[in-house]
């Protein structure tokens, strides 16, 4: 059974087609790179799975959502979207205005009513998971580019996805801290999630993932793994 | 031959200086033309000329003198001022001959006897006639003036409510939509008024009379003394008679005045009401009695102000996400508010709610005015929120909408906090401009702290004393609004620097 499908789907850029005829499936426990050179359309395909961008032609089923291109999702469909699928941006985009624990403990209080006490418990062990527990009271402003990767990473996970989006989330990583990712990803993976993660770094595909996308030209090819 | 080239030469080099030596420099003479007839107004035929009752008599004394008039436009209530300044040699402009200005300035004689009048409407005329029948009713006036003294006087005495107005115009129009239900001034203004409006009656028994005088600055003794010579010989030739018949306010009070001066009798400035004379006390007196007022008049500001902002921070809020958040037409009719209010000056915003609609509401004073500052600032506020709405970084809103929180959530929760936090600063400079901007609100007769200043100053005939207190107020108003703003902005600074 896929938990992420993406059917003959095209992707433009103002008039840049971007990609064409997209075909993806993805079961749960996959841990899938996405690779390609920059400005092939990896950030665009993660973006329009997550329902922030429009797509041109074909289907996008992740779960029981299933987004249309040229159709706006209504609210019910994007509310089962949520439900689905997390993203982790490159640039971890976490609320500036709130500590670690607050940025975490967010959107299960307020979108999922989870009682505050209960919410602020998963985010401390969210936190303790990706070792970043003691900086839970730290602002974004004071974390270093590794730690609010995790928070980003954490916060994600705090509304328990099935599909998780990371967008190069090596990027700012040391060798040291790539391999704990690496190793946390699996974790994920082995719980039954679905995993579609953007990368540059071969080396990492290579050892932690499941199947290896390659994105040129607008063409897709899956990789021997 | 070359001598007389010489010769016409340096005649023609001299001529002009000459000429310019003989001529005697125009007669600077200073007026309100806004006041309008019958005493100083701009000719319809050609506005930059002024006609009137008063420009007639400075033309007369000019004439007297050898000069030619030239007109010098000042606002009413600063003509003592600008004398002193030296912006004018004299001031005639239907200038009331007060103790104060008698013991201040070089006046001239009296040349015009007025009556101060009380007008009420027709339907109240059997029940208001005097000032003792209006104990709790709103009685109008302008500013400045011994009817304002005179009213300020029956507040205490009868309980009356007396109401300031900037001009000689408006307080009869706000007689006959209700906002007033007596109003007290000259016989002058009374009868041009009622030349043009009805509903409204006139009761002839004055309630005091005095005089219209000229005011030249105090040591300029000689020159009065000259314009003097020149009016009592206008009274006695029939010419002050003719140009107070031509302008139609000559009356059976003005031969008795006439004889009077001529006779050298000693002609008391008011008659019917013992001024307090605030002039003849020391500066110290004068400061301390007036001290009160400027308090007082300092927290009409303050609630003012306060009142206003809060309103303008609710409707700017709303303004700023209706921008962003709304459809097309409420986008663009939110735009046209803002347009609207930045592109139009706030007085005439002022003047609009208050008087401009008064046909289809009649808003109290202090309400249009609140309401008035609140409308204009909200549009101001609104561009520094939808500012600092559209700073919040795009990505935090993406990230906000993937974990499934709905717009509002997100502007709630994530967008609105940072936002205030990034408007704080100006807003706080908006804050402070506010309280400044709302001494405008006198024109709709609510005396605050700069209003209250003015009259202070203009009775005192001098700015200094008033000026600074009135300065100190304010500071003492801003500093604390300012020190709090830093506060709250280093306290959030850290956080989101």
């Amino acid at each position: 059974m896929s938990t992420l499908t993406l059917r003959d789907v095209e992707l433009k850029r103002g008039e840049r087609i971007l990609v064409s005829s997209l075909n993806v499936e993805a079961r749960p426990g996959d841990l899938i790179a996405l690779r390609g050179p920059s400005g092939s359309g990896k950030t665009t395909i993660l973006r329009a799975i997550a329902g922030l961008d429009s797509f041109q032609r074909g289907t996008i089923e992740v779960g029981d959502a299933r987004l249309q291109a040229g159709v706006v999702p209504d609210r019910a469909m994007l509310h089962r979207l949520r439900r689905s699928v997390g993203l982790v941006f490159q640039f971890h985009c976490l609320f500036e205005h709130l500590s670690a624990l607050e940025n975490v403990c967010l959107a299960p209080v307020h979108v999922y009513n989870t009682p505050h006490r209960t919410a602020e418990q998963l985010g401390r062990d969210l936190l303790k998971q990706l070792g970043v527990e003691a900086r839970a009271a730290a602002l974004p402003r004071e974390l270093s580019g590794g730690e609010a990767q995790r928070v980003a990473i954490a916060r994600a996970l705090a509304v328990n996805p099935p599909v998780l989006l990371m967008d190069e989330p090596m990027a700012s990583l040391d060798p040291s801290r790539r391999a704990e990712l690496g190793a946390l990803l699996q974790r994920l993976t082995a719980s039954g999630r679905t995993l579609l993660l953007t990368t540059h770094d071969e080396r990492f595909a290579e050892e932690y993932a499941t199947r290896t996308l390659m994105l040129e030209g607008g063409r897709l090819s899956e990789l021997a793994q | 031959m070359l001598r007389l080239i010489v010769t016409a030469v340096l005649v023609v080099w001299a001529g002009p200086g000459h000429v310019m030596a003989q001529t005697a420099p125009p007669f600077r003479w200073a007026g309100d033309a806004e006041g309008g007839a019958p005493y100083v107004e701009a000719d319809p035929a050609d506005p930059s000329r002024v006609v009137g009752f008063d420009a007639d008599v400075a033309a007369l004394i000019a004439q007297g003198l050898g000069r030619e008039p030239q007109f010098v436009e000042v606002a009413f209530a600063s003509i003592d001022q600008s004398i002193v300044r030296g912006d004018a040699e004299i001031g005639l402009s239907g200038i009331e001959d007060t103790p104060a200005r008698r013991a201040g300035y070089a006046v001239t004689l009296p040349y015009y006897q007025f009556r101060e009048v009380l007008s009420v409407r027709s339907s109240d005329a059997g029940q208001f006639r005097t000032l003792a029948d209006l104990r709790g009713r709103r009685v109008g006036t302008l500013g400045g003036t011994i009817a304002y003294e005179i009213l300020l006087t029956a507040e205490r005495d009868h309980g009356i409510i007396a109401v300031s107005y900037e001009d000689d115009v408006h307080p009869y129009s706000d007689l006959l939509v209700g906002r007033l239900d007596a109003v007290l001034l000259d016989n002058v203004l009374a009868d041009r008024r009622a030349r043009t409006t009805a509903g409204f009656i006139t009761h002839p028994e004055a309630v005091a009379t005095s005089h219209y005088v000229g005011v030249l600055a105090p040591g300029n003794e000689a020159l009065r003394d000259r314009v003097n010579d020149i009016l009592r010989a206008a009274m006695k030739d029939g010419r002050l008679e003719s140009i107070f018949k031509k302008w139609k306010v000559w009356n059976a009070d003005q031969p008795q005045l006439f004889a009077a001066v001529l006779a050298g009798e000693t002609i008391p400035a008011v008659v019917g009401y013992q001024a307090e004379g605030i002039s003849a006390l020391s500066k110290w007196e004068a400061t301390r009695r007036y001290l009160p007022s400027l308090f007082r008049s300092a927290v009409v500001t303050l609630i003012m102000s306060c009142g206003a902002m809060l309103a303008a921070v609710a409707l700017g809020v709303t303004i700023a996400t209706g921008r962003l958040y709304g459809d097309r037409l409420i986008r663009a009719v939110l735009m046209g508010y803002v347009e609207l209010i930045r592109g139009t000056p706030l007085l005439l915003q002022l003047f609009v709610l208050y008087y401009g609609i008064a046909e289809a509401i009649r808003l109290p004073a202090f309400v249009a005015a609140l309401l008035g500052l609140a409308l204009n600032y909200a549009a101001y506020e609104s561009e520094i929120y939808r500012g600092a709405l559209l700073a919040v970084p795009a990505g935090q809103l993406e990230a906000s909408r993937t974990l499934g929180f709905s717009e509002f959530q997100t502007l709630r929760l994530v967008r609105a906090p940072q936002a205030f936090r990034l408007a704080l600063a100006p807003m706080t400079n908006d804050f402070v401009a506010l309280l400044k901007d709302s001494s405008l609100v006198s024109v709709l007769t609510v005396v605050e702290l700069t209003k209250q200043t003015q009259i202070f100053a203009t009775n005192m005939g001098s700015w200094v004393i008033p000026g600074a207190i009135c300065a100190a107020l304010y500071l003492a108003m801003s500093l604390p609004l300012a020190a709090l703003a830093r506060a709250l902005e280093r306290r959030w600074r850290w956080q989101t620097a």
